[in-house]
């Protein structure tokens, strides 16, 4: 057991640092710190500016185009690219259908979807929740009926982030009606601009449009897009949750999230005058976040030495899940709590363009508000961390 | 960075879990522990002798087998697992932590009797009126010739009554709470004018209170420098933390399987209690509870051997907070789970939960620890 960084690691370090000064686009870097909101073209950008150097997958077997990173470097990697705050990779494809592909996909399948996965051109969505079907997603009625070389889909997907920016989605779909509830759901790709796909926009509390209803109606689906047997897609629904899960820890992005707070508490003022971060009980809020941060960072560090040592991602990676996510929720609290009375006001639509006016409040309070209300989404989705306790029930503890 | 334990650090482990599944029961334990004794002499020689764990953490020229605290870890885990009441926190970490790190010159041949099984050192560095400040000490050191004289009283010294020597924070300067004039002692336990009141502790390991009458110490016995040894201290009660913190790791696991077998085969409404979702959801958090304890006590074990003082402690007491709020989550709903069984002393949860319940506090419990974080992480308010 050590902690020491090898002198190969120092140097990867070092790369890694240096490309991203020299790499990630200096107008998106702008963008994010003014909070303004970020379009498909800068998260495909920034990919294909990661997929030029070979650096796009890094958690793809080499064959398919992955690092061969060490559980180290990857560390590094998170580490160094949450340090600049760069852009996370939209995970609908190289996190979840990407693996798929390569574990169950047909050689066609890899050979037409892996590469606009990896080289950052096609922007895919994920269907899986319906109106009827949360956290009982096997309970899905969205149907895929078999017509000859097609499959003709019709039902309703939601919460489908980002399917606005989608040139494919990948469909959990019932195709055998009478089969026990998780053994007649087919796993299946479709092009977004099939006839019979619509995307309406649900728009959240924070303001912002970020998920969407996908409505399929007489959507034909050639029956080479399904991945994997038919009937089998809840295989396939397993495996993608288990990625799903990994790297959903965040840690070296919250430890970014905790410095800020630290920044905003060293700022803002107490009621006695001091400085908030000297404030004993916001102070002790800040100590013990930190704390349970470094209990995530190591659980995930022994987790990753797991998976080094030949163990794929397992349900234990829901504790991950689980703490990532209150953490994250824990960071936000505190930072609308941290900007007092100027987490009020509402910024989305105003000042309207072209207004010069003094700004309202500190620049770190306006998005306070929203942020806190956006991530209580994180506890809900991916499975909510009650399912994730399930699933520990079940999978770790043989409850 | 790697997480793995060598082959040799294995063996060890494995070696100790067999003996202790074959000579250290509960049941054999709990007819030891009513007959009024918290240590056996014939385990303390079977460490020594037949296993050798004694000398895991010394220097092979100490005679011991090179390691330190990774073997200590390794050692303390499996003790915490069969809840064993022998010290060798004080006799092992705490002795060893002096030697190791005050360059001692009497320190190779304490080590070389500790590893035998011949000397067992306690760690007498608790106050009556101390808490959990290492510096608040009375007990005086006045130097007269080539002995110093020992006064005061040390509180719930672990181990006190089988222990052969006494390792004694001193104060040979200065204010009660001062950090500087503070010494440490090592002191013969038959030497004249150490009285001893022994007791047993409620996890069934055994204590005394010790009082200095005038006691006189040869100056050959000091470790490390006279007046000046508060880092050391601090720094060898780190090291004892993170063993105490394996240990709780190891209470833990224990008190996590015998609730989920207990709620297994205990049948209420028809049908076996683990199928109710809110019990289940309790033993995930339990479970959750010991991982991310472990993970702070592995960050915590392997930054403790840093010569950065700062980071050692902030390291050490991040995770003690981490671990003692662990200690009193699975503890109590351990009990919770096994309902009234939980409450009687037949039932091996319980005297894992009071082992917990001491193991919280021991060295400073969350508050003590997340205060001194605070004081490393943001400088003093």
């Amino acid at each position: 057991m050590n902690l020491e960084f090898s002198a190969e690691d120092n140097a990867f370090r070092a790369e890694v640092r240096a490309f991203l000064e020299e790499s990630y686009p200096k107008d998106i870097a702008a963008k994010q710190a003014a909070g303004e909101e970020l379009g498909r073209d800068d998260y495909l950008r920034w990919h294909q500016i990661l997929a030029s150097k070979g650096w796009s997958v890094t958690n793809w077997p080499v064959e398919y185009g992955g690092t061969g990173w060490t559980p180290t470097q990857k560390y590094i990697w998170q580490q160094e690219t949450a340090r600049i705050d760069a852009l996370q990779l939209i995970s609908f494809g190289v996190s979840m259908v990407g693996p798929v592909i390569y574990t169950f996909g047909t050689p066609e399948q890899k050979a037409k979807h892996l590469p606009g996965i990896r080289e950052g051109t096609v922007w895919w969505c994920q269907g899986y929740s319906e109106p009827g079907s949360g956290s009982d997603l096997a309970s899905l009625r969205t149907k895929a009926v078999r017509e000859g070389d097609h499959y003709i889909l019709n039902g309703q997907k939601t919460w489908t982030t980002m399917a606005q920016h989608a040139d494919w989605g990948f469909f959990l779909c019932r195709t055998d009606p009478d089969a026990k509830k998780q053994e007649g759901i087919s796993f299946i790709l479709a092009d977004m601009r099939t006839k019979g796909i619509e995307v309406r926009p649900i728009i959240l509390l924070d303001g912002a449009h970020e998920v969407n209803d996908v409505f399929l109606e007489d959507v034909k689906v050639p029956v080479e897009n399904r991945v994997y047997e038919e009937n089998k897609g809840w295989t396939v629904a397993k495996f993608l949750l288990a990625h799903e899960r990994s790297g959903i820890a965040g840690v070296a992005r919250s430890k970014r999230g905790v410095d800020k707070i630290r920044q905003i508490a060293g700022t803002e003022f107490a009621d006695d005058g001091g400085k908030l971060i000297n404030e004993p009980n916001f102070r002790r809020k800040i100590a013990e976040l930190e704390i349970d941060l470094t209990a995530l960072e190591y659980t995930e560090l022994r987790s990753l030495a797991g998976e080094n040592a030949g163990k794929g991602p397992g349900p234990e990676t829901s504790i991950l899940k689980i703490k990532g996510t209150e953490i994250q929720q824990r960071i936000t609290e505190l930072a609308l709590e941290a900007v007092g009375h100027y987490g009020a006001p509402y910024f989305r639509g105003f000042p309207n363009d072209g207004d010069n006016a003094h700004p309202i409040g500190p620049d770190y309070a306006q998005q306070a508000a929203p942020r806190y209300f956006n991530v209580r989404k994180t506890s809900i989705y991916g499975g909510s961390n009650e399912i994730q306790r399930n699933i520990i029930a079940k999978m770790v503890l043989g409850l | 960075m790697d997480f793995d334990f060598t082959e040799e650090q294995t063996m060890l482990r494995d070696m100790v879990a067999s003996y202790l599944t074959d000579n250290y029961s509960f049941e054999s334990r709990q007819a030891v522990i009513k007959s009024g004794a918290g240590h056996r002499a014939s385990v303390w020689k079977s460490f020594a002798e037949e296993l050798g764990i004694l000398g895991a953490s010394f220097s092979e020229e100490q005679g011991g087998l090179g390691g330190g605290v990774i073997e200590n870890l390794v050692v303390m885990e499996e003790f915490g697992k069969a809840l064993v009441t022998e010290n060798y926190l004080g006799a092992v970490v705490a002795a060893g932590g002096f030697i190791r790190h005050s360059g001692w010159k009497g320190g190779d041949a304490l080590a070389q009797s500790i590893v035998s099984g011949a000397a067992i050192p306690a760690f007498a560095y608790a106050e009556p009126q101390g808490r959990y400040n290492w510096a608040d000490i009375k007990t005086s050191a006045k130097k007269d010739g080539a002995n110093y004289v020992v006064n005061g009283h040390k509180a719930v010294v672990a181990g006190g009554p089988d222990a052969t020597h006494l390792i004694v924070t001193v104060r040979t300067g200065g204010g009660q709470r001062d950090a500087d004039g503070i010494s440490v002692l090592l002191v013969d336990k038959k030497a004249k004018g150490v009285v001893t009141r022994d007791y047993p502790t409620v996890d069934g390991a055994s204590a005394s209170e010790v009082y200095f009458e005038n006691v006189q110490v040869p100056a050959e016995n000091l470790i490390g420098a006279e007046g000046k040894a508060l880092p050391l201290i601090e720094r060898v009660i780190d090291e004892l933390t993170v063993a105490a913190m394996a240990e709780a790791n190891g209470v833990m696991d224990k008190l996590n399987s015998l609730t989920k077998e207990y709620t297994k085969g205990r049948k209420q409404f028809g049908q076996p209690i683990a199928e109710f979702q809110v019990l289940q959801h309790r033993m995930v958090d339990m479970f959750i509870n010991l991982q991310q304890s472990i993970s702070m006590t592995y960050m915590a074990a392997m930054k403790v051997t840093s010569d950065d003082a700062a980071e050692r402690s902030k390291a050490v007491s991040s995770a003690k907070v981490q671990v003692a709020k662990a200690l009193k989550f699975v503890g109590e709903n351990a009990i919770q789970l096994h309902g009234g069984m939980g409450m009687t002393e037949e039932m091996a949860v319980s005297h894992y939960f009071k082992r917990a319940s001491l193991l919280r506090f021991l060295y400073g419990g969350e508050d003590h620890h997340i205060v001194r974080y605070e004081a490393l992480s943001f400088g003093k308010a």
